[in-house]
């Protein structure tokens, strides 16, 4: 811990030096979008990074009355990209923004360089409790949850409907066991099985007959991108949707057009849903369709919530971005009307607010998409908030 | 001397050149960070290379050590221990052990026996480390410090780490080409290239595989130690089997049977992984078939080209003195 | 139980029977020109592609997957006349990196082509599901696949043991040029194996898209799978592929099913699970490992189809 600080307080003066001079009011804002654009999980990436360009053409290409410049950076799921990239637009393209990133190993692969440079990274999905707790940054925002969140209304749910047996299955890595404790966080009732299936499984068969043989009162899980697809569509064809399907990003607009009727009637946890009421959601809703020809889901919400974020931060600092201090508190304050309604930040820059039980419909243009069922947590604060204490 | 120089002038001409970079003024992170990269990477191709071109046994598990290596370091940084002259030993001893354990057995095969088996000793090593909690899995560990020497922070410069790495890559090379070149090289490539005449001698080829196995593992537990070091960050991804693909197609794409040719490869490689992904967002459509491309026609690999160019030249002067 | 253990040794039966379609188009393609060629994966995924696309635009799965395997073919027959066909004479090393730039290639255009999310895939329609135990439906079609995969498996043996093609095979596998001097056009014989293969390959890819989702990249998986097949088995034999098919796909899958639970017999529940889950990723390698450190040329290694 120690020589962290140390660390910092050398590195300081350093980068203190390379700050980019204030920039005249033209000049472009540039951002780096990091999202995972290639690979099984590609669909997140599209989610977010459309997200943030319709929130950017929604502000007709200005933040904060600046043109924005966006640079697209595949992070390929492979840490060793993402940093690499990101080290590129830091030093290279000296961008005044980072924001996307889809999955937490990602996000941990380049916070450190990112935030040492002082340079602020809005998280617009991946909000791991690392970042939330004792190793919060002044510099890192988060417009989307904390993931435990998602998951802990997943418990309350399942708490709430009275099920006493759940069975659960989840991927075996770092953000499926933090799912697991999420979700036991608010479910008291006896969990009869925990199975943890590799990243790279093919068949779900063989949990399927094991969900079969062990007859739980409900499921939960958490199987991102095409993971989902094979369990969602497995589950059904075996006859087993009787059972309750509590999941969390696993039937989402991400994943619903390769699902479809598979995944009718099961349930996720979110913070937004495309029939959210109010006409900027629907605005939202419509010309994202329009432009590029599917649903968005809350990652895209998520992220068109960033855009507004910065716009409103950099209307404050008259577009400035050099006196750190001034911009942060400025973001500080999320000053901005959020496709969810209401929106703050707490004191470890993520984010307070409502979760929703949202249930698979299909529209009557036959696309199929979330649907809010009802309010689970009202305005939830993560539990990780209180340790958070940002240095210097 | 001078017939050593002229033999290996395109190596040397490679390290000065590389060497030069930051004088000639390169000095941004990002290029040096990319170079650097490239070098470590390079490094552990070397070793490879020592195996595919001197011995004739092409690992695909070669990322394996390379992931020990990184993996050493996150685990001592775990346990509070940033000493340079512990945590670099200690890579290359992982990595070394590594190699020979696995070597006892994959070298009982040969050919594309060998090839699989060592795919599958790296894919059990990669599943265990995406299980390892405590170094977060598959998510990774972050260093927040690099390795340190009698508590000088020698490795967080620029200049320092770039020449470090330079230096290092240099030393493989040179080590590996004189290993070659020694009584043990000429039995290693001679069970390559005539296995029955070595056999005859009364000379089993097995432990002197094993020791070249050992010797290469030790080498990429180096270059997984500078990596660590380089990306500040360690993870499962260091060591899944596309990264051994990768360090095999750097030594095929450089050039089998010149030792740094390895190197060359690297950085063909990484360099023209970041220019093209930069024009284009589907760039693999280029560099895929570009890879075809070079393996048809440049049978000798990127280190055999200025020969290929010379004798090319030399055939068309020739024609027209005719 | 025993409701639960059949299913898990059917699942395990029918994983090992797709890993066999695309084994044996490599085992083949590799004892017959000792060529090999990692881009076999993709050749795999290119059949789901078609038939799932194919079988949305004709609106049935099965005029899909009919429709997908002359395409998969034709396909495979491009690429060795456009690729492969100049690598035939190169050592191994070269064949393993052009091969990964087909790959490369491959998977971007299907990126390209049809975007990187899942693709929705057309149910096999007409069949219903059983009831194998009591709350588990098990749809036919998977015993379909099952059946279609030891059909394949009985028709190349056929093929190779009983007709003069499968002569040539076995003959230009042992010996091309002896082969090539009895007056036969080894070539075009080469051409034909590998059209074969690819559409072996890409006939399992087109049988597995209603099992698993249809994504960029899932021919990386099966392509390491399909080779530990062959290595086990032996490589250059059907019988071999066939056997260390359904090895590997019983070894995998009631590894993965069983050995939390027997590893809860000696740890606490939480680490039996986890280390469980790790060890079951391994238990494939292990046992080729294993094989390989006993019989190092697998286990029908130098026995010729």
């Amino acid at each position: 811990m120690l020589r962290r600080t140390v660390l910092g307080a050398a590195a300081l003066p350093l980068l203190g030096g390379l700050a980019r001079p204030a920039l005249a009011q033209n000049a472009p804002v540039k951002v780096a979008f990091l999202g995972t654009l290639s690979g099984p999980a590609a669909s997140l990436g599209n989610q977010l990074r459309d997200g943030w360009l319709t929130g950017v053409k929604h502000l007709e290409g200005r933040l904060g009355g600046r043109p924005v410049e966006t640079l697209v950076l595949d992070d390929e799921l492979k840490p060793d990209v993402a940093l690499t990239k990101i080290r590129a637009a830091l030093e290279r393209d000296k961008v005044d923004f980072v924001v996307g990133v889809v999955f937490s190993n990602m996000l941990q692969a380049i916070f450190r360089p990112v935030t040492e440079s002082e340079t602020v990274l809005i998280t617009t999905n991946a909000g791991p409790s690392t970042y939330a707790g004792r190793g919060c940054n002044p510099f890192m925002f988060t417009t989307a949850y904390q993931n435990d969140q998602p998951h802990a209304t997943m418990g309350q749910v399942a708490q709430e409907e009275g099920y006493k047996r759940v069975f659960i299955l989840v991927p075996n890595y770092q953000a499926g066991k933090d799912a697991v404790n999420g979700f036991k966080s608010r479910f008291k009732g006896e969990v009869v099985d925990e199975v943890y299936v590799p990243l790279n499984q093919l068949d779900f068969s063989a949990e399927v007959a094991r969900i079969a043989a062990l007859k739980p009162d409900a499921i939960f899980t958490f199987m991102p991108g095409g993971l989902g697809v094979n369990l969602v569509r497995q589950y059904r064809q075996a006859g087993l949707a009787n059972i309750p399907f509590l999941s969390t990003f696993t039937v989402d607009e991400a994943t619903l057009p390769a699902q479809q009727d598979a995944a009718l009637g099961f349930f996720t946890a979110a913070t937004w849903a495309p029939d959210f009421p109010g006409e900027a959601s629907q605005r939202f809703v419509r010309d994202f369709e329009a432009a590029y020809n599917y649903v968005p889901g809350n990652y895209a919400a998520q992220s068109y919530d960033a855009a507004l974020l910065i716009d409103s931060a950099l209307k404050a600092t008259g577009g400035r971005t050099s006196d750190k201090p001034a911009l942060r508190a400025a973001l500080e304050k999320a000053d901005f009307p959020s496709l969810r309604g209401r929106f703050a930040f707490g004191r470890n820059h993520y984010p307070v607010q409502d979760f929703w039980l949202c249930k698979v419909v299909k529209r009557p243009d036959g696309k199929f998409a979330t649907a809010t069922v009802r309010k689970v947590l009202e305005n939830d604060t993560d539990p990780y908030a209180g340790e958070c204490r940002f240095r210097g | 001397m001078t017939a050593l120089l002229r033999r290996q002038a395109l190596p040397l001409a490679l390290l000065l050149a590389l060497a030069l970079v930051p004088v000639l003024g390169v000095q941004d992170g990002f290029s040096l960070g990319l170079l650097a990269r490239a070098m470590i990477l390079g490094i552990a191709a070397t070793s490879l290379s020592l195996l595919v071109g001197g011995a004739g046994l092409a690992s695909l598990g070669h990322a394996a050590a390379l992931g020990i290596g990184a993996y050493a370091v996150a685990t001592l940084d775990l346990l509070g221990i940033t000493e340079g002259a512990v945590v670099f030993p200690a890579a290359i001893l992982a990595a070394a052990l590594y190699a020979l354990l696995t070597g006892l057995v994959s070298l009982r095969t040969g050919g594309v026996h060998f090839i699989m088996i060592t795919l599958a000793f790296g894919q059990m090593v990669y599943f265990a480390t995406s299980s390892l909690s405590a170094l977060g899995g598959d998510d990774g560990y972050t260093l927040y410090g690099r390795t340190e020497f009698l508590g000088a922070r020698l490795l967080e410069g620029r200049l320092p780490f770039h020449y470090l790495c330079l230096g290092l890559a240099a030393a493989t090379w040179l080590f590996c080409s004189m290993l070659l070149e020694s009584r043990f090289g000429r039995v290693l490539r001679a069970a390559k290239e005539e296995p029955m005449r070595v056999r005859a001698l009364g000379l089993s080829p097995y432990p002197y595989r094993l020791v070249a196995m050992t010797i290469a593992g030790a080498l990429a537990g180096l270059a997984g130690a500078l990596m660590a070091n380089a990306m500040e960050f360690v993870s499962p991804a260091i060591l899944s089997w596309p990264r051994s693909a990768d360090l095999l197609f750097m030594v095929i794409l450089g050039g089998v049977g010149h030792l740094h040719g390895a190197l060359l490869g690297a950085l063909a490689l990484v360099l023209a992984e970041e220019v093209l992904s930069h024009l284009w967002d589907h760039w693999r459509l280029l560099f895929g078939p570009l890879l075809i491309l070079a393996v048809i026609f440049l049978r000798g690999g990127l280190a055999g080209l200025p020969a290929l160019l010379a004798q090319k030249l030399v055939q068309t002067l020739d024609r027209r003195a005719r | 139980m025993s409701g639960l253990f059949l299913v898990q040794l059917l699942n395990g039966v029918q994983l090992g029977v797709l890993l066999f379609l695309v084994a044996a188009g490599l085992t083949l393609v590799f004892g017959v020109m000792h060529f090999i060629n990692l881009a076999h994966g993709v050749q795999y995924m290119l059949g789901a592609y078609l038939a799932a696309s194919l079988g949305i635009w004709t609106g049935s799965f099965w005029l899909g997957l009919l429709l997908a395997l002359p395409l998969s073919l034709a396909a495979g027959l491009l690429l060795e006349f456009l690729v492969f066909r100049h690598l035939y004479d190169r050592d191994h090393l070269s064949q393993v990196l052009a091969t990964f730039g087909v790959i490369l290639f491959l998977d971007e255009a299907v990126r390209a082509l049809w975007g990187s999310a899942p693709l929705p895939v057309p149910q096999p329609e007409g069949l219903g599901s059983i009831v194998l135990m009591p709350g588990l439906l098990y749809p036919v079609y998977r015993l379909v696949i099952i059946g279609a995969g030891l059909g394949v498996g009985l028709l190349l043996w056929l093929l190779v043991e009983r007709t003069r093609m499968g002569m040539l095979v076995r003959a230009g596998a042992s010996n091309a040029p002896m082969v090539s001097a009895l007056g036969v056009d080894i070539r075009r014989l080469f051409t034909i194996v590998f059209g074969f293969g690819a559409m072996l390959a890409g006939f399992g890819g087109a049988l597995a898209g209603p099992v698993f989702a249809v994504v960029p990249r899932m021919g990386d998986t099966v392509l390491i799978l399909a080779f530990v097949v062959i290595v086990i088995g032996g490589i250059g034999s059907i019988r071999g592929a066939f056997l260390a098919a359904l090895l590997v796909g019983l070894v995998d899958t009631l590894g993965k099913a069983m050995l939390p639970d027997l590893l809860r017999l000696v740890l606490d529940a939480a680490p039996a699970r986890q280390a469980g889950a790790a060890l079951a990723s391994m238990l494939v390698y292990l046992l080729m490992a294993g094989i390989l450190a006993f019989r190092p040329a697998g286990l029908f290694g130098g026995v010729r189809a």
